[in-house]
């Protein structure tokens, strides 16, 4: 069936409601953002959860220096498969395609999404991608184990035959085109399916870094397709792109996979930094501090990101270093406006300590570290002395750890949107403390572990007590973090249909909490006067608006 | 509709900069042109909508003043659902594997593609059904 | 004013030691404690800026926790505090970046010497030629090759790979550089102290990328001068050279029987 949308004033009823099948063929030939974005969620965290797990064995491998869990070839396939599952399986597809694919059309009012068959469609190249990446481990070769960087020539048919890396890179390229569907259909919907009054700069901060993430995509993306094509055609039919002795150049790889690769960080965080936006609001009951600044700072961290790709590789050799130095210094401008701009949103505000609102300031410290390591990383010289060794992982899991935490954030404070139901807030925040903690016991030693010399990478590792007990340390803080996320799935099966959410819970100030929970099938009874980027408190607290642009504070009447 | 056009061709604008001068600097030419695209990238939907804001009358989501009820009318068709997207995903799926274990794979992947696609232009045409 | 963070760092660089580590140390090259300065001057820098930040985000929590249903006002803007956080952060870039350009360019000059050592990664291990003269050393996984090299004087490094992408990486030196197959990466090490030094292939490159180690043992210049002269016209020349050729086919063969045996290739 197709509903032919109008806009109304207010309606008594959903302008539609949802029809056709019902049970298992629903969740297959829907195209409603919402269901589609559930799916998303459930498989991302399905996603965390297997990547959490290979990195546990990881973990419990490195423990002692000659570990004999695995063996070595399997340690390369898990590290490699930790990582590609975690980055193209979990963080990403969790980014844009699952709290964005719920929460942006209805945070402008919007019907759904501007293609909804589409949106389908990038669900199931998702999944089948992530089914072909994995099944890597049921072939007879194993899965691929190159690290997920796949660096030429490692990855070529010489060094690595056998399905599994050709499945690595199958499942690449179907979740690469459901990236970049994903990208085109945000967009759209941003530009063409806002409602009335809803101006660019009245848009939630969230659905801002959600345009410039799928902008980011759309430029980003393609690269990394048309480089695997490349490395395929190497591998199957005898192309010498990238290896010498056909006149190749392997460093070629490097320039293709991190000019996806750098933006793909920001494509990754973007998303996250705007539910902490939005989060850190709420709970402080007011609005984002330096709405435009931060608007702005979304836009270069986009724009020098595509400038930067060659910091990944300093020690090639063959780099022009002051360049990438220099763009990789300034993003850290931008980004220090938005921490700055967080912080001012809270001050002066009435702080509820909410689980999301503790996992966003969770994600604020974890990411501050993670971010003042990576200035270290712009500086070519600090880089030749740490490059590849443990210090670069510490570097960017207390990043990716970070945007976890913001990703709790986001599923503690949306949850109950699209649910209709609150998570238990006890469990919660025991959770929110083994993360944080186990996050920080996991990372910390692995920084000093890198600065002590020991490379990533590594199934075994000389005899040194200090490495060592580095290692052990870092282990510990892995089992809190694993400990975690049973709880999360505890709080899940406990708080299931328990606590009913109802429209509001958290006083929100944007769209998505003046519609029910969860939302009818086209999202919207009614809509209010959009004035502001924040129309559901306009609407709830008409005397608070926001006090205007270079107002200074004045005692409230 | 000008933000946007704006939005699109300022990043244009910077990609093309930086892209020249990482150019003219380092002389290595892949990234030269991965800059270059993304320059494309910017100017092409960007002068699309640039053109466009110029020719029409604002929208009401772009009037700071619109009311609801300015909105009011045709939002768009929206499908209600369809299995179609499943199937092409499938196809897809299945054109994938046939790089790894097999070019006869490409027979049920490339067929539930075009299966998928006249399914899917059909239910277009006809206005609904899955 | 917070700009002095890089400032800091340069003067650092030269005022030297009495600061902690950070968890670095200054190494046994020239360049290798100019890089640590650099680390020691970043290092400040991040905690200096670091510390406010957690000190405001402390504040703010403490400060501001919610007291009942109070609404707050619902200001939103305050330009020359924005202004403020935007340009002291590019000054503070600035000095960083002046600080960084100040050290690499020292690490990267390649001073004219006649020291000159080909390194040569490959899977798994490493060769390393003395042009000039009959030494070679070859040796791979953990049965680390070494490398010997003349202390207080620049040796020019062609690194080279033969297959895939390595790393050649010395702790000590707070140094490392990728080999590449198909490029001629040439650095200057320039050691300070004599001693042995640990050394690892960092750069993912197979099986035994774990085990694929060396040393580089710096020795006073006449020691040097007596090592290369062993290998004149001494059976160790034609020795290592079949070892040299041989040695792509023996790579498994020579792994450490405890680790062959815990490690299943497919
Ligand atoms: C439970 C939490 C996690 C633990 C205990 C963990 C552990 C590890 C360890 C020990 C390594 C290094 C392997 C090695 O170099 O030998 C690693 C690598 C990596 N991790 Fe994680 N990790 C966790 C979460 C994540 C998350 C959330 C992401 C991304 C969103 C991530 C992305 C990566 C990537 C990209 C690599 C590099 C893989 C490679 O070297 O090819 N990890 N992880
Ligand atoms: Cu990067
Ligand atoms: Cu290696």
């Amino acid at each position: 069936m197709v509903d032919v949308l109008e806009r109304p004033a207010t309606l008594a009823e959903p302008p539609h409601e949802a029809h056709g099948p019902t049970g298992l063929l629903k969740w297959l030939t829907t195209t409603d953002h919402k269901v589609i974005g559930l799916s998303y969620t459930v498989t991302a965290v399905i996603m965390m959860v297997i990547g959490g797990a290979l990195a546990e064995i990881i973990r419990a491998q490195l423990a002692s220096p000659n570990g004999t869990l695995v063996s070595l070839a399997q340690f390369n396939e898990l590290f490699t498969m930790h990582g590609s599952v975690m980055i193209y399986l979990f963080a990403g597809p969790f980014a844009f395609g699952a709290l964005a694919n719920i929460i942006v059309p209805i945070q402008i009012g919007a019907p759904d999404m501007a293609f909804p068959r589409l949106n389908a469609l990038s669900y199931w190249l998702y999944l089948t991608g992530a089914i072909t990446m994995l099944s890597g481990f049921f072939t007879a070769g194993g899965a691929a184990n190159f690290g997920w960087v796949g660096y030429a020539p490692l990855s070529n048919s010489l060094n690595t035959p056998g399905a599994g890396a050709d499945l690595w890179i199958g499942g690449l390229l179907l979740t690469g085109f459901s990236a970049i569907f994903t990208g085109v259909n945000l967009v759209a919907t941003i530009f063409y399916l806002r409602a009335p009054g809803m101006t660019m700069f009245r848009m939630p901060i969230f659905t801002w870094n959600l345009l410039v993430t799928a902008i980011l995509i759309l430029l980003a993306f393609p690269v990394l397709t048309a480089g695997l094509i490349m490395l395929y055609a190497d591998r199957h039919f005898g192309t010498h792109i990238f290896s010498v002795a056909g006149g190749g150049v392997p460093v070629l790889w490097q320039h293709i996979f991190w000019f996806w690769g750098h933006p793909e960080v920001y494509i990754l965080a973007l998303p996250f930094f705007g539910m902490v936006t939005e989060i850190i609001a709420v709970f402080s009951r007011k609005p984002v501090f330096g709405y435009k600044g931060m608007v702005f700072a979304t836009i270069s961290i986009a724009a020098l990101s595509l400038g930067v790709w060659a910091h990944h590789m300093f020690t090639t050799g063959v780099v022009l270093l002051p360049f990438f130095s220099m763009m990789s210094l300034l993003i850290a401008v931008p980004t220090g406006i938005k921490i700055f701009n967080w912080i001012g949103t809270m001050w002066r505000g009435e702080i509820w300590f909410s689980t999301a609102m503790l996992m966003a300031l969770g994600f604020l410290v974890t990411f501050l570290i993670g971010g003042l390591t990576g200035i270290y990383l712009a500086s070519p010289p600090l880089d030749f002395f740490t490059h590849d060794t443990y210090f670069v992982v510490a570097h960017f899991h207390s990043v990716v750890m970070a945007l976890v935490l913001a990703g709790m954030a986001g599923l503690y404070y949306w949850g109950p949107k699209f649910t209709g139901y609150l998570l238990n807030e006890t469990i919660g925040k025991v959770q929110f403390w083994f993360l944080f903690v186990g996050t920080q016991v996991f990372t910390l030693p692995l920084y000093l572990l890198g600065l002590r010399g020991m490379p990533r990478r590594m199934a075994v590792y000389p005899h040194d007590p200090q490495w060592q007990f580095l290692n052990d340390l870092s282990s510990v803080g892995a089992i809190l973090i694993g400990v975690s996320t049973l709880l999360f799935v505890a709080n899940l099966v406990v708080s299931w249909k328990r606590y009913p959410a109802g429209d509001n819970p958290w006083d929100g100030q944007t769209l998505e909490w003046f519609t029910t929970s969860p939302p009818p099938h086209h999202n919207f009874y009614r809509l209010p006067p959009i004035r502001s980027e924040r129309p559901t408190w306009d609407h709830n607290h008409p005397d608070h608006r926001a006090l205007p642009h270079g107002h200074r504070v004045e005692a409230p009447e | 509709m000008r933000v946007e056009a704006r939005f699109l061709l300022s990043l244009g604008l910077f990609f093309g900069i930086v892209g020249l001068i990482y150019w003219l600097w380092s002389g290595e030419d892949a990234g030269g042109v991965m800059l270059g695209a993304a320059m494309l990238l910017g100017f092409l939907p960007g002068g699309y909508y640039y053109y466009w804001s110029r020719r029409m009358r604002p929208r009401p989501e772009d009037d700071p003043q619109a009311t609801t009820a300015s909105g009011s009318g045709v939002v768009g068709a929206f499908p209600g659902s369809s299995i179609w997207p499943f199937t092409l995903g499938m196809g897809a799926f299945f054109t994938v594997l046939a790089l790894v274990f097999g070019i006869w794979l490409l027979v049920p992947g490339l067929g539930l593609v075009t299966w998928a696609l006249f399914g899917g232009v059909a239910e277009s045409r006809r206005g609904g059904g899955v | 004013m917070l700009a002095a963070a890089g400032v800091v760092a340069g003067g650092l660089a030269l005022s030297g030691c009495t600061v902690p580590s950070f968890g670095a140390s200054p190494g046994d090259t020239t360049s290798s404690r100019s890089v640590f300065h650099l680390w020691q001057g970043f290092s400040i820098g991040a905690l200096i800026i670091g510390g406010l930040v957690v000190a405001l985000i402390v504040w703010a929590v403490v400060r501001y926790r919610r007291h009942g249903e109070r609404i707050p006002d619902q200001h939103q803007y305050h330009i020359p505090l924005e202004m403020t956080y935007t340009i002291v952060p590019i000054l503070i870039v600035l000095g960083l970046f002046a600080a960084t350009m100040v050290v690499e360019n020292k690490e990267v000059a390649n001073p004219r010497t006649n020291v000159r050592i080909d390194v040569n990664a490959f899977q798994w291990g490493w060769k390393f030629t003395y042009p000039g003269s009959n030494a070679v050393v070859v040796g791979q996984t953990t049965q680390a090759p070494t490398m010997v090299m003349p202390v207080d004087t620049n040796v020019h490094i062609n690194l080279t790979s033969s297959d895939v992408v390595h790393g050649f990486y010395v702790k000590a030196f707070n140094f490392s550089r990728y080999a590449l197959p198909g490029v001629l990466n040439q650095f200057t090490l320039r050691a300070v102290a004599t001693g042995t030094f640990f050394g690892q292939c960092t750069q993912l490159c197979g099986l035994y990328h774990s085990l694929m180690w060396f040393n580089v043992k710096v020795v006073t210049p006449s020691q040097y001068t007596a090592w290369l002269a062993s290998f004149h016209g001494s059976a160790a020349a034609t020795a290592a050279a079949a070892a040299a050729a041989a040695v792509r086919q023996q790579t498994s063969s020579l792994v450490p029987t405890k680790l062959a045996t815990t490690t299943g290739t497919h």
